[in-house]
């Protein structure tokens, strides 16, 4: 803990680390799984520099929303999408836009750590840029130590950068995940449940994290925990049945609901 | 219950046992350092080893991996990353059908491709033979083991913005490799002593060959024309070759299952 506490300075790296950052915006944003209809025309805007939380019981649509943002959704078999959604102003849905490059601009971390299991911390971190062609020693080593200083974990890993990426704890590995993301340098980063799978200490962690992160890369965080979104996050949007049932300012949401069907949720009458 | 279990393991591994103890009894005696190393001797006379019959399985053995290797890998992973087209169904078929041709046959495939059109047998052949008869094995394998590597692999690399391509090719491939090394050394030991598909391929030889287009020996072809002659020391060497044969398939099945050791934990 002493540790953590000296090493205040995530944000400056993750501020070397990333280029821009902007908002993102869907409109109309449908999408089937198949015959089924998993998202009903979503308008929602992400302000830049916040982080925003979706909230929603299971199966509400709110990871399908989040991976329509990366492009992800439609690497499912029978997956669909349709409407826009606007990163810096352009579509990233229009013909002809590659999504390979879409997902390296929108990155994401899972709900399950994932660490490359044959690759070490410093291969995993730097997985990103070299299998898109990057060969410089030097400037790996720069980017994989500011990844890894902006997601709090270089202290803890310096000494062990050769070591498998496995053999790091729940916690840690969720950590180099996020490294690993911020590594290429992305606009945004989406965060699906990044702490569900993790302790409760780890959780606050990762949570503390994504605060600072948002200063200079924007976050999107889905959570099915209504008090970590309370936590986290500056707005919130409320997701039931594949709508948007409201968006708004975190606290507003939590503290006066404008849909019944919110305050029902907010207060535990369901889900 | 547990009791008739173990005597069916038992049952199961005597065979084996009786094989392996019969083997060193006969043939550990003709084995010697002129048994590697020396050429067959002329007929009748003692002495003379197998040393070119034990290269020569490896050559074919490497020709059979420059075939059935490369090919089968792609073949394996192209299956499980797309395992619902026609296509796809169709290769697993031919495949699973492929695995169950009788040897001999197979032996005939390679006559009719390579040695008629050179009008020679040769080491080509037998390589092609015995490469035709990895394939099935070398791919069903690798699409068993691709198949294991985690969604979520696939998932974290292509979320970095890694094509789908580069993901098979420097992601999963090495997540499973592993495992696809420890299918294609089972499939070389298998292909290592089979004597049908090389009796009219490799043919055999009595000589040092290095020439691709020319017959080589290999251990099974030895073993077989020394068994059926009419001379004693022939016969020893031949039990000698049969043991040196079942213990290079041990050693690599051994060092088989240490590389499945070494595959990454997929579940």
């Amino acid at each position: 803990m002493k540790e953590m506490e000296a090493e205040r300075t995530p944000g400056r790296a993750a501020a070397a680390l990333i280029d821009h950052t902007g908002g993102i915006e869907a409109r109309g944003v449908h999408a089937w799984f198949d015959q089924v209809h998993a998202l009903r025309g979503i308008d929602l805007r992400i302000t830049e520099r916040k982080v925003t939380a979706i909230i929603g019981p299971s199966g509400c649509g709110k990871s399908t929303f989040l991976r329509c943002l990366n492009r992800m959704h439609e690497l499912v078999p029978g997956a669909r999408v349709n409407g826009e959604v606007l990163l810096e102003g352009r579509d990233i849905y229009a013909p002809g836009i590659d999504p390979v490059l879409i997902r390296r601009q929108v990155g994401m971390v899972f709900q399950k750590p994932n660490p490359f299991p044959t690759m070490s911390i410093y291969d995993n971190v730097a997985a990103g840029l070299k299998l898109a062609g990057e060969r410089g020693r030097h400037r790996l080593d720069q980017v994989v130590e500011q990844s890894l200083r902006a997601a709090v974990l270089w202290d803890e890993v310096k000494d062990r950068l050769g070591k498998a990426g496995t053999s790091l704890s729940g916690g840690q590995q969720q950590r180099l995940c996020i490294a690993r993301a911020l590594a290429v340098s992305p606009e945004i980063l989406l965060m699906d449940e990044p702490a569900s799978a993790l302790d409760p200490a780890s959780t606050l962690r990762i949570e503390e994290l994504a605060r600072e992160l948002a200063e200079d890369v924007t976050i999107v965080i889905v959570t099915h925990n209504m008090q970590q979104a309370a936590r986290v996050s500056e707005q919130t949007g409320f997701f039931l049945n594949g709508e948007l049932v409201e968006f708004g300012p975190t606290q507003r949401m939590f503290t006066n609901p404008q849909d019944k069907r919110t305050e029902d949720y907010i207060t535990g009458r369901f889900g | 219950m547990a009791g008739l279990a173990t005597l069916s393991a038992l049952v199961v591994l005597a065979p084996l046992f009786f094989v392996l103890l019969f083997l060193m009894r006969t043939g550990l005696g003709a084995i010697n350092l002129e048994f590697f190393t020396a050429l067959p001797g002329p007929a009748g006379e003692p002495g003379g080893g197998m040393a070119n019959a034990i290269v020569g399985t490896m050559i074919l053995g490497a020709l059979a991996g420059a075939l059935g290797i490369p090919i089968g890998v792609l073949g394996g992973v192209f299956l499980a990353e797309f395992p619902n087209t026609r296509l796809s169904h169709a290769t697993r078929f031919t495949a699973d059908v492929m695995a169950g041709i009788p040897s001999i046959v197979m032996g005939l495939f390679a006559y009719i491709l390579v040695v008629l059109p050179l009008r020679h047998f040769s080491t080509l052949a037998g390589g092609i033979a015995l490469g035709v008869m990895l394939l099935p094995t070398v791919v069903r394998t690798t699409e068993e083991i691709v198949r294991l590597v985690p969604q979520s692999v696939r998932e974290a690399s292509l979320a970095l913005g890694i094509p789908q391509w580069r993901t098979q090719l420097s992601v999963i491939i090495p997540t499973a490799a592993a495992g696809i090394v420890t299918g294609i050394m089972v499939g070389l030991a298998r292909i290592a002593g089979e004597t049908a598909p090389l009796l009219f391929t490799a043919f055999g030889n009595r000589f040092w060959n290095w020439d691709l287009l020319k017959p080589i020996a290999a251990l099974p072809l030895q073993i077989f024309a020394y068994a059926i002659s009419p001379f004693e020391d022939w016969h020893r060497q031949a039990w000698a070759g049969a043991l040196v044969l079942v213990a290079l398939v041990l050693v690599v099945n051994v060092a088989a299952r240490y590389a499945a050791g070494r595959q990454v934990r997929l579940r």
